[in-house]
C-alpha cells in the first residue's frame, strides 16, 4: 500500500468558551487518511465538526492533540518559513467565493497572486502566461482578467477561486463546501469542472459538503461526522447502498426526493429531536438521544470505530443493521 | 379546523373556492437603464387546500412573486391583478393589506428570525397577532397559543410561552412561525424556503409537519423553493420561474415526469439521484444565469438553450396548455416555449 496524500491521526479540537470549564469539543479524536488522487467527502449537519477539520487542517485553527500527516511532515508542528512552503502544495476553495476573493484586486491579480508569492523567479510574461492557462482552464474568458469580483456571478468567481488554488499545481486540495452556495444550473458545471481537474492533475481533495447527492456524485469514499465524532467512513457505493451506522440511514432517508409519486409512496419517520449541544454532548454514544436503536450500553460506553464489512462504523449494534 | 369531520361534498370538490386569482402581475423596480421588471406577466390560481410550489433560481422571481401578493416589495410598482377571495389587492390600501397580512394570509420565511423579534417572548409574539385579528383577551390568546405550540409539536409549550427567541434552536423557532403563521386560521400561507435553512434532519421534520397541518386544514399553500426535491415531497402543483416569468406549469407528477420546457427538463436532469446509476458527468445547463436588466428580445432562456431557433429570439413565448394527445392532464399542462418537437429523456 501506497503512502496516503494525507493521513490524520487522533484529531481533536477544542474552543474555549466562556463559563465553560471543559470548552468545546468540535472534534473528538478524529482518524482518517485521503488516497493520492482520491477524493475523501466529509458530511454532516451543523456542529458536526466538518469545517472545523478543514480550518485545523489549514492550521486556521489550533489543533488539542494529534497528527496531520503530509508530504511526509506533521502539518500540526510546522511553524513559519515550513509551514508556508507547505501551504504551496495544500490549496483551499471556500463556500462563499465572493467573500474569499479581495475585491480591490482584479482577477489577474487574484489569480496571480499565489506566483508572486511562490515563484518570485518568473518573468512577468512567464506570469502572464501561466494565469491565462490558468483561467482557460477553468472556463473563464481573456476579457475576464482585468475585471474585478462583484462583476462575477457566484459560479464564475467559484471558477476564479478554483483557477487561484491550482496556480501552483498543489498535491492537495480542502474543498469547504465548494458547490453549497450556489444555483442548481451552475453546480454541476462546477462539480464536472472539479472531478475534471481532478483526474487531469491528480488531485487528492477533501470534499466537504452538507448536500450528500454532491458527495455521491464528487467522492471515492465518505466520512460521516456528528457532534465532533466520526460515526462511519466507507466507500460510496458501501455507504449509500449498505450503511452501517442508523446516523447514516437517517441522513440518507431525510433527503427529498425529486420525483412526487415516490415520495409520498415511502414511510418515512423523521429523526426526533434536533442535534444536541456541542457545549454538553451525551454520554456514551453522541447520536444516542436521537438513535432509534440506543440501549442502555450506548448511554454508558463510547462505541469504536471498527471494521465490518467494507464499512468502519462506530455503532453498538451495526452488526444488526445488516 | 377539523376538516376530517366535515368531509367536503362532491359538488363543492368539484367547484373549488376561488381564493387567489392573479392576472398579468408584474412587480418592477426603477433601474439604472429602464425599469427592472423581476416578475413578468404572472398568472396564478389559488383554491382552498390546494399547495403551488414555485421553483427557480436565484434571480427567477419567486420570491418577488410572493412578497407582491402582500404587497411587501419595498419600492415596487405593481401592473395587473391579484384578487383575494374578489377584492383586488394591487392598489389597495396599506390599512387593507394589514387586515389580511397574518389573519387570513400566513407566511413562513427561510430565516425564522426575520419573522420573530429578538427581544419579546414566545408567548408575547404568537398572541399578538390574534389578539389584534381577533378580538381575544390575553387569557383566551395565551390559550390558543399553547394549543398551536402543542400542533406544531413543541415540547413543554407553557415553558416556551416565557423564552426568547435565542433560547430555542433553528428548527424549534422555525416551528414557532409556523404557529404564529397557523394561528388565525388564515386561508393561505406563503411559505418562501421554509426549510433551507436547516439541517436535513430537521427539514424532515418541518416538512412533515407542515403534511400534517395541511391534512388536518383546508388551508392553501404556496411554497417556493430552489430545491426540486422539497418540491416533489410537498406540492400538488408546480410553476417554474426562469427571469420573471412561469415557463412550466403543471401538476406535480406530470411536471415530474413529462416536463416539455428545455428549462424544466435541464433542472431535473442536473439532481444527481441518491440511488441507481451515477453518470460520470452531470448534465449541465450552459452559459450564465439570466440577469433582468439585460434580457434578450426574445425568450430569456434562449441563450442557454439547447433546442433554441430562430422564432426563440423575436418575442418571448406566451404560457399556453399542451395540446399532446394522450396526456393526461392536458388541458392544466402549460408551457412558454416555441419548440414542440421531443426534448431529451
Amino acid at each position: 500500500m501506497t503512502t496516503p496524500a494525507l493521513a490524520v491521526e487522533h484529531l481533536s479540537v477544542r474552543y474555549a468558551v466562556a463559563g465553560h470549564a471543559r470548552g468545546l469539543q468540535a472534534l473528538d479524536d478524529v482518524s482518517f487518511f485521503v488516497q493520492r488522487g482520491e477524493t475523501l467527502g466529509v458530511v454532516g449537519e451543523s456542529g458536526c465538526g466538518k469545517s472545523t477539520l478543514a480550518r485545523a487542517l489549514l492550521r486556521l485553527v489550533p489543533s488539542t492533540s494529534g497528527r496531520v500527516l503530509f508530504r511526509g511532515e506533521d502539518l500540526l508542528a510546522l511553524a513559519g518559513p515550513e509551514l508556508r512552503a507547505m501551504r504551496e502544495h495544500l490549496q483551499v476553495i471556500f463556500q462563499d467565493p465572493l467573500a474569499s476573493l479581495d475585491p480591490r484586486l482584479t482577477v489577474a491579480e487574484i489569480i496571480a497572486e499565489p506566483l508572486r508569492e511562490f515563484r518570485r523567479g518568473l518573468t512577468r510574461a512567464e506570469r502572464d502566461e501561466r494565469v491565462g492557462a490558468s483561467l482557460a482552464r477553468v472556463g473563464l474568458l481573456p476579457e475576464h482578467l482585468r475585471r474585478y469580483p462583484h462583476e462575477f456571478s457566484g459560479g464564475q468567481a467559484q471558477r476564479i477561486g478554483i483557477a487561484r488554488a491550482l496556480m501552483l499545481q498543489p498535491e492537495f486540495l480542502v474543498c469547504d463546501e465548494p458547490i453549497s452556495a450556489l444555483d442548481a444550473s451552475i453546480k454541476s458545471q462546477i462539480a464536472n469542472l472539479l472531478k475534471d481537474l481532478q483526474q487531469e492533475f491528480q488531485l487528492s481533495l477533501l470534499f466537504i459538503a452538507h448536500d450528500l447527492a454532491a458527495v455521491r456524485f464528487s467522492c471515492d469514499r465518505i466520512m460521516v461526522l456528528y457532534l465532533g465524532r466520526v460515526m462511519e467512513i466507507a466507500g460510496r457505493a458501501s455507504l449509500f447502498e449498505s450503511p452501517r451506522h442508523p446516523y447514516t440511514r437517517a441522513l440518507l432517508q431525510a433527503v427529498p426526493i425529486a420525483d412526487p409519486v415516490r415520495a409520498r409512496a415511502r414511510a418515512v419517520s423523521p429523526l426526533s429531536g434536533e442535534i444536541p449541544s456541542p457545549l454538553s454532548p451525551p454520554s456514551g454514544c453522541v447520536f444516542r438521544t436521537r438513535c432509534p436503536l440506543a440501549i442502555a450500553r450506548c448511554a454508558a460506553e463510547q462505541p469504536r470505530l471498527r471494521r465490518i464489512g467494507d464499512n468502519e462504523v462506530a455503532c453498538h449494534r451495526a452488526e444488526e443493521l445488516a | 379546523m377539523n376538516a376530517s369531520r366535515n368531509p367536503t361534498s362532491p359538488s363543492h370538490a368539484c367547484e373549488p373556492e376561488a381564493l387567489l386569482t392573479v392576472r398579468g402581475l408584474r412587480v418592477s423596480y426603477r433601474g439604472d437603464q429602464g425599469p427592472l421588471h423581476v416578475v413578468d406577466g404572472v398568472d396564478l390560481d389559488l383554491a382552498a387546500g390546494d399547495y403551488l410550489g414555485i421553483v427557480g433560481e436565484s434571480g427567477s422571481g419567486k420570491t418577488q412573486l410572493l412578497l407582491a401578493l402582500l404587497g411587501l416589495n419595498a419600492g415596487a410598482r405593481f401592473e395587473g391583478s391579484i384578487r383575494y377571495r374578489g377584492e383586488e389587492l394591487v392598489g389597495a390600501s396599506e390599512a387593507t393589506l394589514r387586515r389580511l397580512r397574518g389573519a387570513r394570509i400566513g407566511m413562513i420565511f427561510q430565516d425564522p428570525m426575520t419573522a420573530l423579534n429578538p427581544y419579546l417572548s414566545i408567548g408575547t409574539q404568537l398572541i399578538e397577532g390574534v389578539r389584534r385579528h381577533r378580538g381575544l383577551g390575553r387569557a383566551a390568546a395565551l390559550a390558543r397559543a399553547l394549543e398551536m405550540l402543542d400542533a406544531v409539536h413543541i415540547t413543554e409549550p407553557r415553558r416556551r410561552l416565557r423564552q426568547h427567541p435565542h433560547e430555542l434552536s433553528g428548527g424549534m423557532r422555525q416551528r414557532v412561525v409556523i404557529a404564529m403563521a397557523m394561528i388565525c386560521e388564515p386561508d393561505i400561507i406563503l411559505a418562501d424556503e421554509p426549510t433551507t435553512a436547516l439541517d436535513v434532519t430537521v427539514q424532515a421534520q418541518i416538512l412533515s409537519l407542515l403534511h400534517e397541518l395541511r391534512a388536518r386544514t383546508r388551508v392553501a399553500v404556496i411554497l417556493v423553493s430552489h430545491d426540486l426535491g422539497v418540491i416533489a415531497e410537498m406540492a400538488d402543483r408546480v410553476a417554474v420561474m426562469y427571469a420573471g416569468r412561469i415557463v412550466e406549469q403543471a401538476d406535480a407528477p406530470t411536471l415530474f415526469t413529462a416536463a416539455r420546457h428545455p428549462y424544466t427538463q435541464a433542472l431535473r436532469r442536473s439532481i444527481v439521484p441518491l440511488e441507481g446509476p451515477l453518470p460520470s458527468r452531470l448534465p449541465t445547463i450552459g452559459g450564465l444565469p439570466p440577469n433582468v436588466a439585460s434580457l434578450p428580445p426574445g425568450c430569456a432562456f434562449a441563450p442557454r438553450c439547447g433546442y433554441v431557433f430562430d422564432r426563440c429570439g423575436l418575442a418571448p413565448p406566451p404560457l399556453v396548455p399542451i395540446s399532446a394527445p394522450g396526456l393526461a392532464h392536458g388541458e392544466q399542462h402549460r408551457k412558454a416555449c416555441y419548440y414542440e418537437g421531443p426534448i431529451g429523456p
